[in-house]
């Protein structure tokens, strides 16, 4: 994908969202997980598999020979397919699941079967020389932060989107604004309203403070006034 | 239009749809709607793009365009995802796919098969000539066991002393891990330029060259060859196929040509897992080949007899399989 052209045209901001434009004319946006959640989510899984290791030893220790032939099958599933199986569950390893992450296809589709046993196998290469050297440089270079295994596969590792409710502005109050706002200008004020219940009271206030030239007011009164010209963008007079 | 006006004309709409990607997401016995229903789906994902589209392009608020934009994403997979059944793609994939795959891209695989063979033969008869050069490539304790291994005074060639039969399950577990494993990862590799995959078939030829040449040397012949000639029909030319789709890997990304490097890897991955997948089933069978029968007790002829059987066998399917209608020639 070599669309990362923003809406105006110019070059796209710095940022770690990644886009795929569907047949319906519309773009997909995606969350893309960087190195530092995928290695939180690898180390998981790790863990996971040493003690999947060691119960299994424990187990089938018991049974001889044939007990000594599932274990060393169980060893080589485990070693190659233990991320394959999970992905095509539903997309994500319990590490990555934990970690609120999940593999797709660059298109936006659930990860394949095929683009999965790819990426996993070739762990091998991103792997080295050591801790996943390779596979690290490799996300760092480009800008979907793929690794050798998900530029060969065409897969993403992208966050889970958890379906926040929507929100709404906190009153009904209209008020229309003293001058005319830009569409960026709007915007902001929108975003600000509709994210009033995950900021604090004091933060409100100081957000607010900054334009008591336009609003004329300082404290809550200013952050209540911001709320009655986000509702006279959205609701007009 | 106000975004006000256009929320509440369209919102039962979009939770309606919303409803819809539900349940079009759970399992087919378990839906609620009826398929009429299911079947407008196309439809109403059509409009729901569309209003997102309006809703961005209109700089409506963050929170209804992220609203619509959840709803899109988790429509997309519904229309767009793949789907076929395992048993029908494995049954195509064994009787067509992977012999028609091999035959598309024979260049890469004589390319590994030269680069395995060539140092294997090379090492082979200097090993036989010459006493020591085996100990280039291992160490005196590995020389060491797979002498005493292939010993004619040991009752089961292929066996350390003390291994009895019992421990055929368990070898059949060791191969699997161990030999898999080795195809894996000389397919993997095979993405750091070619120079890994490159670098293993050349390894393994000289190893499995010079330990066929020492061994013959010592007069082992009798139970070295017996042992090895059957399982290795499907053992190594499954190396050497895995070699093969390793080089597929590094071909795209040192001379992608006109596709570019990015796209020619993708396409090459597929074209190359194919060939993977086959080789990691002719791998099991190898394993199974390896455990019961090669260390089983029959005499040298029979035992030439069935890997004469077997090395036809492996040709005759890799060549001859799935030609004919659509087929490569």
């Amino acid at each position: 994908m070599e669309e990362h052209i923003s809406e105006g045209g110019a070059t796209a901001p710095i940022d770690t969202l990644g886009f795929y434009e569907i047949p319906e004319g519309v773009r997909l946006e995606f969350r893309l997980a960087g190195p530092i959640v995928r290695a939180s989510a690898w180390a998981i899984d790790a863990l996971i598999r040493s003690l999947l290791y060691l119960v299994l030893s424990v187990i089938l220790a018991l049974f001889g020979g044939v007990g000594m032939a599932i274990l060393l099958i169980g060893f080589f599933l485990i070693e190659w397919f233990y991320p394959v199986i999970f992905e095509l569950q539903n997309g994500a390893t319990p590490g990555k699941r934990m970690m609120g992450i999940l593999v797709i296809q660059d298109n936006g589709t659930p990860v394949t079967p095929a683009a999965s046993v790819i990426r996993n196998l070739l762990r091998t290469a991103d792997f080295l020389p050591f801790l996943y050297a390779t596979g690290l440089v490799t996300m760092l270079i480009n800008r979907e932060f793929k690794r050798l295994g998900d530029l060969a596969a065409g897969t993403l590792v992208v966050y889970r989107d958890e379906s926040r409710g929507r929100t709404k502005t906190p009153t009904d109050v209209v008020e229309k604004p003293p001058l005319d706002l830009s569409e960026d200008e709007q915007l902001t004020l929108l975003a600000f309203s509709e994210r009033a219940e995950h900021l604090t009271q004091d933060r409100k206030e100081e957000l607010a403070d900054f334009l008591s030239e336009v609003t004329g007011r300082q404290g809550g009164e200013g952050v209540e006034t911001l709320y009655g010209y986000a509702n006279w963008i959205i609701k007009g007079r | 239009m106000r975004q006000e006006a256009f929320e509440a004309e369209n919102q039962t709409l979009w939770e309606e749809i919303g409803e819809l990607i539900e349940d079009l997401h759970r399992p087919k016995r378990k839906r609620r709607k009826d398929l009429g229903e299911q079947l407008r789906f196309p439809q109403h994902y059509r409009r729901l793009c569309s209003d997102y589209a309006l809703a961005r392009s209109r700089r409506f608020s963050p929170a209804l365009v992220a609203y619509l934009h959840g709803l899109v994403l988790r429509g997309h997979p519904l229309l767009y995802r793949k789907q076929a059944g395992w048993q029908w793609r494995l049954f195509n994939f064994l009787f067509r796919g992977f012999p028609r795959a091999l035959r598309r891209n024979r260049f890469y695989f004589y390319i590994s098969l030269l680069t395995f063979l060539l140092p294997a033969l090379l090492m082979g008869a200097g090993c036989y000539l010459q006493e020591d050069l085996i100990y280039t490539v291992l160490d005196e304790q590995s020389v060491a066991q797979m002498e005493s291994s292939y010993d004619p005074a040991n009752d089961h060639p292929g066996r350390s002393p003390e291994r009895g039969s019992e421990t055929d399950f368990t070898m059949f577990g060791f191969y699997i891990l161990n030999n898999i494993g080795i195809g894996f990862r000389t397919f993997a590799l095979g993405i750091l330029l070619g120079v890994g995959t490159l670098f293993l078939l050349l390894f393994n030829g000289v190893v499995i060259g010079g330990v066929a040449g020492h061994l013959t040397r010592l007069g082992y012949q009798e139970t070295f060859w017996p042992f090895v000639s059957g399982h290795g029909s499907f053992e190594l030319t499954a190396i050497v196929i895995c070699g093969a789709a390793g080089l597929l890997l590094g071909k795209a990304v040192v001379a992608p040509g006109p596709m570019g490097r990015l796209e020619t890897l993708k396409h090459h991955a597929q074209e190359a897992l194919q060939l993977v997948m086959g080789a990691a089933l002719m791998l099991l069978v190898a394993a199974f080949i390896e455990a019961f029968w090669s260390s089983s007790g029959f005499t040298p002829e029979v035992k030439y007899g069935v890997a004469v059987i077997l090395w036809l066998w492996v040709i005759l399917y890799l060549v001859f399989m799935g030609r004919g209608q659509g087929g490569s020639h």
